[in-house]
């Protein structure tokens, strides 16, 4: 599917682009698209190089392992492939916590290393496991208690209660997770059923 | 709750730095030599995303800059129009789904035309306070472990931008009013 997507966006923003007369701009987004590519990974590398050195410590230490522990019934339910023990478990409630707290630069590392241990876990190592797609389920719809981004900017533009959407974001997160959370479901079963077609 | 939520997000990574450390030391790990050595696969996680990021980041560019998410944009607004949604917070969905800086301008911007607290303006902050760019998810945590066929991932993510953009508007017609 992303074959699709991506080929989508080229071919359309090329023959729109050609009909409104807009080559040089494509020309330029394009490289303008690269570059911000390669610079928001070398932002990530410092938040990367932080995050996993601290979550080493905290894997050492066993308080991933005291965690997983913690919430083993929740990610029982929501991960039921992952053996108990494993230390997948550990990051992937840290990601969610991060997650859930808005600490989206803690969120990613712990996400990355969190799929990285699900990729250990992966039979075939270029296709998803139905673990991996359970937790980017998780993390594209984001559980999140303060959108802090958005009332600063509410702030910024004199809003007389910047705070007051916070209950209309916390339910329609809450709603989209639980849509994530079936549909994830929903495929898992089905994909159990029929092997993965390449 | 709000006050005691921000206090526990300012909270919570300067106490874990603190802690985590402390509790190691206590468990005699060798807290320094540990974190060097974790850090180490950093640096090559971040490279390895670089080829799926660049990959994606162009061709989003591309589709923006030559017109095409414009059109598709107005070609959708008068369908939003006719049910009394404030077609002004389509493109947003959109660009939502697919770029998280380019989005986050786009809000930014319809809150400072409308106003924070006009209908579009909370909308605008609710849609996109309340799920993340499934696209750029997709992209880096499957890229950082090489993952090429994500199966059904991308379907779900869009399935519950779907879902988060249609509640978003619905919640907020009916507690502030359409």
């Amino acid at each position: 599917m992303v074959n699709w997507i991506w080929l989508f966006f080229i071919v359309c923003g090329f023959v729109i682009g050609a009909i409104n007369g807009r080559m040089e701009q494509v020309t330029e987004a394009a490289f303008e698209g690269a570059k911000t590519g390669v610079s928001v990974c070398i932002g990530l590398i410092s938040v990367l190089v932080f995050w996993l050195g601290l979550m080493r410590i905290a894997e050492q230490a066993g308080l991933l392992q005291k965690l997983g522990n913690l919430l083993r019934p929740f990610i029982r339910f929501l991960f039921p492939t992952i053996p108990k023990d494993h230390p997948a478990i550990g990051y992937i409630i840290t990601n969610m916590s991060a997650n859930i707290l808005g600490l989206g630069n803690a969120a990613t590392p712990m996400g990355i290393k969190a799929m990285q241990e699900l990729q250990k876990l992966n039979g075939d190592k270029t296709v998803a496991s139905a673990d991996m797609c359970t937790l980017l389920a998780l993390n594209t719809a984001s559980i999140t208690l303060i959108p802090t981004t958005l009332i600063a900017i509410r702030m910024n533009f004199g809003s007389a209660n910047p705070t007051e959407i916070v209950g209309t974001t916390l339910l329609a997160t809450l709603i989209a997770t639980t849509a994530a959370i079936l549909a994830d479901k929903w495929y898992r079963y089905r994909h159990a059923l029929k092997p993965p077609k390449e | 709750m709000y006050a005691l939520i921000s206090t526990i997000s300012m909270w919570a990574i300067p106490v874990m730095i603190a802690f985590i450390p402390l509790y190691a030391a206590f468990r005699k790990v060798p807290v320094y030599e540990t974190f060097v050595d974790g850090a180490k696969d950093g640096f090559d996680t971040a490279v390895r995303i670089i080829p799926h990021l660049v990959g994606m980041m162009t061709a989003i560019s591309i589709f923006r800059a030559s017109g095409a998410l414009d059109m598709f944009v107005s070609a959708i607004q008068p369908l939003l129009d006719s049910v009394g949604i404030p077609g002004e917070v389509l493109p947003l969905g959109i660009l939502r789904t697919i770029t998280g800086a380019g989005s986050l301008a786009y809000a930014t911007d319809l809150i400072q035309e409308h106003g924070p607290d006009s209908l579009v303006g909370r909308i605008a902050s609710t849609i996109q306070g309340s799920t993340d760019t499934t696209l750029y998810v997709i992209t880096v945590y499957f890229g950082a472990v090489g993952i090429r066929n994500a199966r059904y991932a991308i379907k779900v993510g869009l399935f519950s931008d779907l879902v988060g953009f249609v509640t978003a508007i619905a919640i907020c017609m009916l507690v502030f009013g359409g």
